[in-house]
């Protein structure tokens, strides 16, 4: 069984105010060194079989069509969860 | 005259929107959002609420709706469809308006009265208002921050699609106060405030909802 990691942010121009809210949290608990925070999501899409160069071209379709929203949110990553600590595929 | 209400789960303001309409003087046809048929209606609001909880983000789920592959193509060829708030997000979804909307500026929900300014009156939506008409109606919104590129606000602005604007200041961080917009033929409307509230003495700050449903009934007829 294989896993595909993908990680949705939201673009760097739109206002997160999720991360607005933790930052304003942080800085209540003194942890005022982290001048922003933004908040991203993170989605683990499980096979039945290995992740394959097609089930991870299916992982960047579904990542396009669903899980993000091109106007307001940028996949940053669709990668194989096994092959993570080998390096990171870039989702471009 | 029939107009159709979608019913998505966790939709709100389905039976309020039906009661604008036939308050309007339309009959309403509730549409369910599991079955792709849109049963003959010569209109569809897409109404206010919480579709699939706002999972994912507000509309996504509810884009991908049965419902939808129906409504989809028909307000492409030309169909007035009417998105409110949640209804606004699930056309933003669905690619049949440009942007999106997202969690108000200040990080709280918004429900009040609201000064709005209609600038876009030949839609299927806002042909009884006056252009520049000033109207208040309720607005009640977590996540109503219209957003969009400069590219595309500069367009919409072009081509005359903003067809509602806040007025006494920005309720929720929307670009350039931007509460409403059309597609270019102006038979899809999106707007975040509530028309539906406001159709019936006694109910909200007054009767300036009705022209949206009347507009309709009006442009279905002379169609």
């Amino acid at each position: 069984m294989g896993t595909v990691v993908v990680d949705v942010m939201p673009k760097q121009e739109i206002l997160d105010p999720q991360g607005q809210a933790v930052v304003g949290a942080l800085r209540r608990l003194n942890l005022s060194q982290f001048t922003d925070v933004r908040q991203g999501k993170r989605f683990t899409l499980e096979v039945a079989g290995d992740v394959t160069d097609e089930v991870l071209a299916a992982a960047r379709e579904a990542a396009e069509t669903l899980l993000s929203n091109p106007v307001i949110e940028d996949v940053v990553s669709v990668r194989d969860a096994d092959a993570a600590a080998a390096g990171q595929e870039d989702a471009s | 005259m029939k107009v159709g209400v979608v019913t998505f789960p966790g939709s709100l303001d389905d039976h309020d929107a039906a009661r604008a309409i036939e308050l309007a003087g339309g009959e309403a046809v509730h549409l369910w959002h599991g079955t792709a048929d849109l049963q003959g209606v010569d209109a569809v609001v897409l109404p206010g609420g919480f579709s699939y909880g706002d999972y994912l983000r507000a509309g996504a789920i509810a884009r991908f709706a049965p419902v939808m592959d129906a409504l989809i193509p028909a307000a492409k060829g030309g169909l007035p469809v009417l998105g409110i708030c949640n209804g606004f997000q699930v056309l933003c979804e669905s690619h049949l308006l440009p942007g999106a909307l997202v969690r108000n500026d200040h990080q709280k929900f918004i429900c009040r009265d609201q000064k709005l300014r209609i600038e876009r009156i030949n839609t299927a939506w806002t042909g009884d208002f006056a252009q520049d008409e000033e109207i208040t109606i309720v607005l009640k919104n977590g996540e109503g921050g219209y957003m969009a590129d400069e590219r595309t606000l500069d367009l919409l602005e072009a081509e005359g699609r903003v067809v509602a604007r806040y007025l006494g200041g920005n309720p929720n961080g929307s670009r350039r106060e931007i509460a409403g917009i059309s597609n270019e033929a102006g038979n899809v409307v999106g707007l975040m405030p509530h028309p539906e509230h406001c159709v019936e003495p006694g109910f909200g700050p007054g009767l300036e909802g009705l022209p949206f449903f009347t507009s309709v009934l009006r442009q279905v007829v002379s169609a």
